[in-house]
């Protein structure tokens, strides 16, 4: 019993002490993981702001983006070129999305438009196998997946890209959302359609433009994970790993899909590197989901989500 | 009153014969009014009588499938409702539509979104011309909310304000956008009498004090009685009366409608 205690509470941190640069690099692959699952759930959190939708074809979304991108390459345009034409085909797909499903569908309910979503994630998916074809792809982003050693510690740099990229854009969005006219309008269309309109705000516009943000994030979620892991289907189902960063987050706010996510990405990393051996290891597949679990029962909302009021 | 001198100016919102249905309902048929500019409209009629729908087709939430909708002289029939809101037609809802997640600052700040102009790269850097036009919208919502006497409540969330007070930040959001027409869809529905005082004061305040115009949808007859300069009663979606508030009152139709006479 005594043993037991002291492996769980005492021995993890004994040997975070003890070797402190291997603690700072798990400390590294952890939020590094983070800032990418963040990437992911930020473009959930943009689209239920802004339509009150889960979208649940997000995870699709991530992996159409990349397969287009990868599908270009192969039919030999240039990083750039396929870039910028994935980017277009991103936008287009928003206005698609806000012709075909969103605006007939205006002012129903949300489990309405959570169904539409669903539908959406697999015509997503499907298209994109029978355009581009189903076999896993390489990305190759001229980033070398090597590591370097900077103050005694391992950086990936592949992550490390991955990192400061994700940093950037989700501070401008942040700033965005927060501080513009758009933002403020983004979060009306949100909170009530109608008087949305009333107020002069034109819903549908600001879908194409919210669509089209989730879009391009997903665009560089799918560059991200595509350039680690490889383009196939496996990618859209990173998209569940957001879910627990929103819950953690709060599904309404940027900033909370970025804590969320780190608190996330290091936590787990900890848990398998330091607890992992004592249950055999795995805790990464399911920590995430055990930690939303609790915070569910505890702050419903999230760190940073508005808070649930209920008059009754 | 305020009657010019010279040819009669042509009237704010003219509407003429419009009709709308849903399905087996005729919720409008060939309604024809015009408001003209300084007024205050009361527009009033048994329940299922088409008020509602009058306001959202006017508001551009509806389109008649007859008839025609001018605003200042033009033809605005088929606009959306953001279109309608550029022009200078802001509103309430019969059940407050706040956003509701949003402090009540924040609130009557998106009643000014129409007004605001300008980078997006500078407001999100809140720098120079960005911060000056904030610093200006943020001094006339605080005139607002000194008119309707919210300056308590300013930082409270509007979701958590009790229903008399959601219905005052819903007015603020609408004077916000500094209308020339402005609908007010049952404004003192569910509140008690003092609030119900409080409201008309600021009722006719806003047409007094900025000068807009006022068509408002409401039951209570005295408060119709005392604040409108002219009512229209609509009973199953057709106009039966238009006159001086006295003169509707007296109304043999009207009281038939509001009596339940038989329809032959």
């Amino acid at each position: 019993m005594l043993d037991l205690a002291y492996a769980v509470l005492v021995a993890p941190f004994k040997d975070m002490v003890g070797a402190p640069s291997f603690l700072v690099e798990v400390l590294i692959g952890g939020l590094a993981a983070g800032l990418m699952y963040s990437l992911v759930a930020l473009g959930f959190v943009l689209i239920y702001k802004a339509s009150g939708v889960f979208n649940f074809a997000q995870g699709v979304m991530v992996l159409f983006a990349a397969l287009t991108l990868v599908g270009l390459m192969e039919r030999g345009a240039p990083l750039v070129a396929a870039l910028v034409l994935t980017m277009g085909v991103m936008v287009a797909l928003a206005f698609a999305i806000e012709r075909v499903v969103l605006r007939p569908l205006v002012n129903q309910e949300q489990i309405i438009l959570f169904m539409a979503t669903i539908g959406l994630n697999f015509f997503l998916e499907g298209f994109g196998e029978l355009v581009w074809g189903s076999n896993v792809k390489k990305l190759d982003v001229g980033i070398p997946d090597t590591s370097f050693m900077a103050w005694g510690v391992q950086v990936n740099r592949l992550e490390l890209t991955a990192a400061i990229t994700a940093a950037v854009l989700v501070a401008i969005l942040a700033v965005f959302f927060q501080r513009t006219r758009v933002g403020r309008a983004l979060r009306a269309v949100a909170d009530d359609h109608e008087a949305a309109l009333s107020i002069g705000i034109p819903l549908n516009t600001i879908w194409i433009v919210v669509w089209s943000v989730a879009g391009l994030v997903a665009l560089v979620a799918g560059i991200m994970w595509g350039a680690k892991s490889g383009v196939q289907f496996s990618l859209s189902l990173i998209a569940l790993k957001a879910l627990p960063v929103l819950i953690l987050g709060g599904f309404t706010s940027v900033p909370g899909a970025i804590v969320g996510g780190l608190i996330i990405g290091t936590g787990e990393k900890l848990a398998e590197v330091y607890w992992g051996p004592l249950v055999g290891g795995a805790i990464e597949n399911w920590f995430a989901y055990m930690l939303a679990l609790a915070f569910l029962l505890v702050r419903p909302q999230g760190l940073f989500g508005e808070k649930i009021i209920e008059r009754v | 009153m305020k009657a010019p001198a010279g040819p009669p100016p042509t009237p704010l919102l003219e509407v003429n014969g419009i009709s709308v249905r849903f399905g087996a309902v005729q919720a409008l048929e060939r309604v024809s009014l015009e408001i003209r500019r300084g007024e205050i409209v009361a527009i009033i009629g048994p329940n299922g009588a088409g008020k509602t729908t009058l306001l959202n087709v006017v508001s551009g939430f509806y389109h008649p499938y007859e008839g025609q909708i001018l605003f200042e002289g033009r033809d605005r029939t088929q606009l959306r409702p953001y279109d309608v809101a550029a022009l200078g037609v802001a509103r309430t809802f019969q059940n407050v539509a706040l956003f509701k997640g949003m402090s009540v600052l924040d609130n009557i700040m998106t009643g000014r979104l129409l007004k605001m102009r300008g980078s997006f790269l500078l407001e999100a850097l809140y720098w120079g011309p960005a911060m000056k036009q904030e610093l200006e919208h943020r001094a006339s919502v605080e005139r607002i909310i000194d008119f309707l006497e919210i300056q308590a409540i300013r930082k409270a969330s509007a979701g958590k304000l009790p229903y008399g007070l959601q219905k005052r930040v819903e007015l603020a959001r609408a004077l916000a956008a500094e209308p020339k027409l402005l609908l007010l869809d049952e404004p003192m529905a569910g509140m008690n009498v003092e609030e119900k005082e409080d409201m008309c004061r600021f009722i006719l305040g806003v047409n007094d004090e900025f000068g807009t115009t006022i068509a408002l949808i409401e039951h209570d007859m005295s408060v119709v009685m005392d604040i409108s300069d002219r009512v229209i009663a609509l009973d199953y979606g057709r106009k039966i009366a238009d006159g001086r508030p006295d003169e509707v009152r007296a109304d043999q139709g009207v009281i038939d409608a509001y009596l339940g006479v038989a329809h032959a």
